[in-house]
């Protein structure tokens, strides 16, 4: 149910994104997804790749810090109040997000995010079975990602 | 009864001998070879001629140790503005050796060797080795750089006095430095801390920790370090590191060294006579207190030195050793009055900033310290290298981390300085000596 994504410290000056991403592209892994937090100072750079394992030793290899963290995907409808209404589930179960991003594609018709939980298995818990998490195979077959 | 013997003579070098002269009798040589020096360097070199004329102290003046307050004092530069051979109290064919320093700034100075140096250097090479816990049998890679800095011959030659097998690998070429230090069982290495702690790293990446390998002591010099960085190398090595101090205008490395109670540097006294003086005045302290470290070299003919200032910062301990050594001890180094800098009214040595970072959790010794102008006013910010085991993937945390950074400097140093976390390896490794302060205040 949970996806392994990967951390990535960053310095924040011009130029920085290029080599994860170059190091990943030499040894043919595609991006599924990704998201920057950044700060005055630093960057985290946060990937969904198919295997994050591999990935993990091509950026370390590469010379990055890199950390494997669980996140859901959860299957969100598209439509004015799709996301508020699930957000609502986790809040009164007292779970926080520690923060989020988007999919670019959708799968069936839905709009897919990633969370990060403060309790992600507290949050599965409460997101009741009407909300699909999107799995691993889900991810590769549906979307397609090679 | 013979191997009880030899197996308990291999714990004693004979050449250790004056490591534990009776006091009185050691003050009696030291008086001796001081008179004999100041008489030699007066009579041979025209700096001291002139200085001593200027102030009215002949050699005959010399009657105690204490009358050493007399004599005018050395600085670095005047080695400099005697280039290259203005100091040479020998003429060129009694002059087996030269030496330079590296000379980062300017032209560099330049030391001399007879042969009774190169043998005197020899033993109290000898004899910091044997402080060392090294003995002949022991494996040993000397990874100080061969060449004008004293550091590779130095140890080289004094190894080979003390029976040990030496490797002369001098510096660099990393990743051959840990396949040699494998393939040859390797007990002990001599190299500059900072380097040792690249071919810590190094070893890790390669897969093969210096933890696993029969490396045993490691014997560090030519840079300050603090005790907190020890502390890290031997819990990360699995080894005893020692401290060694030594500076070319002097000797080379062999000033001092410290014991298996690695509680300071024992000082090789009967050749080098220490004085600890405040560096305002020019005041000899009383023992105890801390001060700029002063030589005076007492047998080195080619190339005496009275009263050298070396810039270095400590104090001389005079409680007996528990090693049982009687010669007294400096405390370890940790800062260089040259590489001190002022912010915000602060005197800030770099060894400080080490010792704060060591303090956070899983923090590794990867910092450079970088000084700039702004306005009119010093600046400094602090580079760290994040770790795997310090990175976390929330922001948050990242930011907890720089802060506990900037509080374990503020805690020593009194003042907040910037923090900049950066990436691993960033920092660029030194084969030599590693330069901690990047100093951009007169740039642009």
């Amino acid at each position: 149910m949970k996806l392994h994504q990967l951390s990535v410290f960053m310095e924040n000056k011009p130029g920085q994104l290029v080599a994860p991403c170059k190091a990943l592209a030499d040894a043919g892994i595609s991006i599924i997804t990704l998201s920057l937090a950044d700060t005055e100072q630093f960057g985290i750079l946060r990937l969904v790749v198919k295997d994050a394992t591999e990935a993990q030793k091509v950026l370390e290899i590469a010379g990055f810090v890199v950390k494997v963290t669980e996140v859901i995907a959860l299957q969100v409808p598209d439509c004015a109040g799709g996301l508020s209404e699930l957000l609502a589930r986790i809040e009164n179960a007292e779970v926080n997000i520690e923060y989020m991003y988007a999919f670019t594609d959708k799968l069936d018709d839905k709009g897919v995010l990633v969370f990060r939980f403060s309790d992600p298995d507290r949050a599965l818990e409460v997101l009741g079975e009407d909300v699909e998490v999107v799995s691993r195979v889900d991810l590769y077959e549906k979307l397609g990602v090679k | 009864m013979t191997t009880a013997t030899s197996n308990a003579s291999s714990l004693f070098n004979p050449t250790s001998a004056p490591d534990y002269l009776p006091v009185d009798q050691l003050r009696c040589l030291q008086l001796q070879r001081l008179q004999r020096i100041v008489r030699r360097a007066y009579e041979n070199v025209e700096l001291y001629r002139t200085r001593m004329v200027e102030r009215g102290v002949a050699p005959g003046d010399i009657q105690s140790l204490d009358d050493i307050a007399a004599l005018p004092f050395t600085v670095k530069t005047d080695l400099r503005d005697t280039y290259p051979f203005g100091m040479f109290a020998s003429p060129m064919n009694e002059i087996v050796r030269t030496h330079a320093s590296s000379g980062t700034t300017g032209k560099p100075i330049v030391v001399a060797y007879t042969q009774d140096d190169i043998n005197v250097w020899k033993e109290v090479m000898v004899r910091t080795f044997a402080c060392c816990s090294l003995h002949s049998g022991d494996i040993v890679q000397n990874a100080y750089g061969y060449g004008l800095f004293t550091g590779g011959l130095g140890a080289h030659y004094g190894l080979e006095t003390l029976g040990a097998t030496v490797i002369p690998i001098s510096g660099g070429n990393t990743a051959r430095q840990i396949m040699v230090m494998k393939d040859f069982n390797v007990t002990a290495i001599c190299s500059t801390p900072s380097y040792f702690i690249h071919l810590m790293e190094k070893a890790n990446e390669m897969g093969i920790p210096l933890k696993d390998l029969p490396l045993r002591a490691g014997v560090f010099g030519a840079e300050p370090w603090t005790s907190a960085m020890r502390e890290y190398v031997e819990r990360e090595a699995g080894i005893k590191a020692y401290d060694i101090y030594g500076l070319s205008e002097i000797i080379g490395p062999g000033v001092a060294s410290a014991c298996c109670a690695q509680e300071g540097l024992h000082i090789f006294e009967d050749h080098f006579y220490p004085e600890i003086i405040d560096p305002e005045t020019g005041e000899v302290l009383p023992d105890g207190e801390e001060g700029e470290l002063v030589f005076t070299t007492l047998s080195k003919w080619a190339m005496p030195m009275l009263r050298y200032r070396t810039r270095d910062i400590t104090t001389l301990m005079t409680e007996p050793c528990p090693c049982g050594r009687s010669i007294r001890r400096i405390a370890r180094i940790g800062r260089r009055s040259d590489d001190m800098f002022i912010i915000r009214g602060v005197n800030v040595f770099p060894s400080q900033i080490e010792e704060a970072l060591l303090r956070v959790e899983g923090a590794v010794p990867h910092y450079q310290i970088i000084l700039t102008r702004d306005g009119g006013l010093d600046q400094v910010e602090v580079e760290v290298e994040v770790t795997a085991e310090l990175f976390t993937d929330s922001v948050k945390g990242m930011e907890v981390l720089q802060k506990q950074f900037v509080r374990a400097i503020a805690d020593i140093i009194g003042i907040r300085v910037a923090v900049r976390l950066v990436k691993p390896q960033s920092i660029p490794r030194s084969e030599g000596k590693a330069k901690r302060v990047i100093d951009k205040r007169n740039e642009g």
